[in-house]
């Protein structure tokens, strides 16, 4: 037996330190949750109230504009439509949408911490070792504290996932930055170029095909994070998977999963088509 | 004063370079101060000047400290000691806007990989220097198709990078280090990555050029042919240290040292050499020592246009200077000794 006398209270810091937070930011973060939930609540309704055939053609619209490629266009539309043969569409528009703030506001952060990542070596240094926690610690872990502020409901959720999703987005923005032609970059500077016209013109037009790629994998973590936040009261496809759990019914559980899938290949592929349009952005201007 | 000056430049690498900066004041050589304090030494005392208009070539070999040495003159790379100015104005004490202010208004510069920015067409990135500088969008698409002409892609301004050859996407380079009309022009390497045939091409199109423009160039290059052909002053560095200054000539008939006669070996000397530098002079006492029937030469010939002369002739020759006045004789024996060395 390991000495107890020697066991860290790990667990009651973390307790304390969240009583801490909820007693003295408890307004702040309610008026944070009520903002997101503002947005969440539109979004939502915008999505679950549009006819299904809107909401195909508006995929199929960014498909098209994404790939130029007919054949993806149609895929992707019959996915969606198979989703709504299975009776999920309902569901899948609240995963949608939880999954559309959840991203973008993984976006919104991730981009700048990256940007600030590739220009600081130590903050670099400090913030690896952080995203790697945040990619290995169990997901569910995080439902924990973002309950305890927030409670039951849709922005535990979403916090949840911008905490597991938005690592990849920040580290392939950094990377794509420091991947840029050093050449390149020399040129510019002899020119003169100011550090906001070298960031705006030269690293971040270059570091888009990383950049897009980390979008692509921060978007694939956020659905399978809104899945299991629907734990704490996230409603949605995730919802339907805990039920068959709950009621043993396979089928059920399988339906949710089969939607899921789908919906991760839906945009999965438009995220794919954009990062390669973004790396060969003149040849289709060319031929 | 001369309007470059570059005067006791010393460049050290590594963590703590003030530490190694006194073992080389100290006349400690680069593998000392390596073996030393784990630094390295790139630029070690250089001083150059260098004139206004003239075409100034830096030369030596990879690890000799040429491109650290041309990324001093716009601060690309800051000295860990020693000064540089331009006309009088010492660019060491510029704060970062003017700084870039000085880097837009009057350099340019040519990179060996080229260095264009990918994601912009020929026009975008031969009218990048004028963007910076915030010039209108018309305004600077004019100039830079004016220049896009100049260097032979007229009709090529919708294309990337990527889609022109090695040889084009260097005159997109030298387009944009042109067209905000700098004072001084730097290439680092300009021409080392392009075929034989097509550098060849290039050296003459940058010396038309420059026979119009007057600029201030300052070329860097690891090849002495290349040096000697567009060179109206070399300067051989050589482990961080300056080895010679002088015209190409100078460096061919008087190399300082044995590390620069080796380099001078292989030259072709008829190229070098012209007929002022190896003839004997005529003092004005012995004026008839040219006779009627030699031909004339001009003083600025070099050896290989000389050639076919003294070969059709067999004789002997008359050197004379721009005025037509006979300043010097020529013999094939003379020519020969020069060939040979």
């Amino acid at each position: 037996m390991f000495p107890e006398q020697l066991n860290v209270p790990l667990g009651k810091w973390v307790n304390q330190f969240v009583d801490w937070l909820v007693v003295n930011y408890g307004a702040a973060f309610e008026a944070f949750a009520d903002s997101l939930l503002t947005v969440l609540v539109a979004l939502e309704q915008v999505l679950r109230g549009a006819p299904w055939w809107v909401v195909l053609i508006a995929i199929a619209a960014i498909a098209w504009h994404a790939s130029k490629n007919w054949k993806l266009v149609i895929g992707l539309v019959v996915a969606m439509f198979a989703i709504g043969t299975l009776g999920l569409w309902d569901k899948a528009m609240q995963t949608l949408a939880l999954m559309i703030v959840a991203t973008s506001l993984s976006v919104l952060i991730g981009i700048p911490v990256g940007i600030a990542m590739a220009m600081s070596n130590r903050l670099r240094a400090v913030m690896l070792p952080i995203l790697d926690t945040m990619q290995t610690m169990p997901s569910f872990v995080y439902l924990i504290p973002a309950l305890m502020l927030f409670g039951l409901g849709k922005v535990p959720a979403i916090l949840a996932t911008v905490i597991y999703a938005a690592p990849p987005v920040m580290r392939l923005t950094d990377l794509g930055i420091r991947l840029v032609d050093q050449e390149v970059l020399e040129a510019s500077r002899s020119f003169g170029a100011s550090r906001k016209q070298i960031l705006f013109g030269v690293q971040l037009p270059l570091a888009l095909p990383n950049i897009m790629a980390g979008i692509n994998q921060t978007t694939m973590m956020s659905i399978s994070m809104v899945v299991i936040a629907s734990m704490i009261g996230a409603r949605g496809l995730g919802e339907q998977v805990l039920m068959g759990i709950q009621r043993l019914d396979v089928g059920a559980g399988m339906e949710a999963g089969v939607a899921i899938v789908l919906l991760a290949v839906v945009f999965d592929r438009i995220g794919q088509a954009y990062g390669k349009r973004s790396q060969r952005s003149h040849d289709a201007e060319d031929s | 004063m001369s309007y470059i000056e570059i005067r006791n430049i010393f460049k050290i690498f590594g963590p703590d370079p003030q530490s190694a900066l006194e073992l080389a004041k100290g006349g400690a050589d680069k593998d000392e101060i390596l073996a030393k304090t784990g630094h390295t030494v790139g630029l070690h005392d250089v001083s150059l000047s260098i004139e206004q208009g003239e075409t100034f070539v830096v030369m030596g070999l990879s690890g000799s400290g040429k491109s650290t040495l041309i990324r001093h003159l716009n601060r690309l790379i800051d000295p860990t000691a020693g000064e540089v100015s331009f006309g009088g104005e010492d660019i060491l004490a510029m704060d970062i806007p003017t700084l870039n202010a000085f880097r837009r208004k009057r350099l340019g510069m040519v990179f060996q990989r080229f260095g264009l920015l990918p994601h912009r067409n020929v026009m975008d990135n031969v009218a990048y220097g004028l963007e910076i500088q915030g010039t209108a969008r018309k305004e600077r698409e004019a100039a830079a198709s004016k220049w896009i002409e100049r260097v032979g892609l007229a009709g090529y301004e919708a294309k990337y990078p990527d889609q022109l050859s090695g040889g084009m996407q260097q005159r997109v380079g030298l387009a944009r280090a042109l067209a905000t009309d700098p004072e001084v022009l730097l290439m680092d390497e300009a021409f080392s990555a392009l075929d034989p045939l097509i550098r060849s091409d290039m050296q003459d199109e940058l010396m038309k050029l420059q026979a119009e423009l007057h600029k201030t160039i300052v070329f860097i290059t690891h090849d002495l042919d290349e040096a000697l052909k567009i060179g109206d002053r070399i300067a051989i560095l050589k482990d961080g240290k300056l080895v010679q200054v002088g015209r190409p000539e100078e460096i061919v008939l008087k190399p300082a040292d044995d590390y620069v006669q080796a380099f001078t070996r292989d030259v072709n000397r008829s190229r070098v050499l012209r007929a002022k530098s190896i003839m004997e002079p005529i003092t004005s006492g012995e004026s008839q020592a040219a006779r009627e029937d030699w031909p004339s030469i001009a003083a600025n010939a070099r050896l290989a246009d000389i050639l076919p002369v003294a070969l059709a002739n067999g004789t002997s020759m008359t050197v004379r200077d721009a005025k037509d006045t006979a300043i010097g004789t020529l013999s094939p024996q003379q020519i020969v000794d020069a060939l040979v060395g």
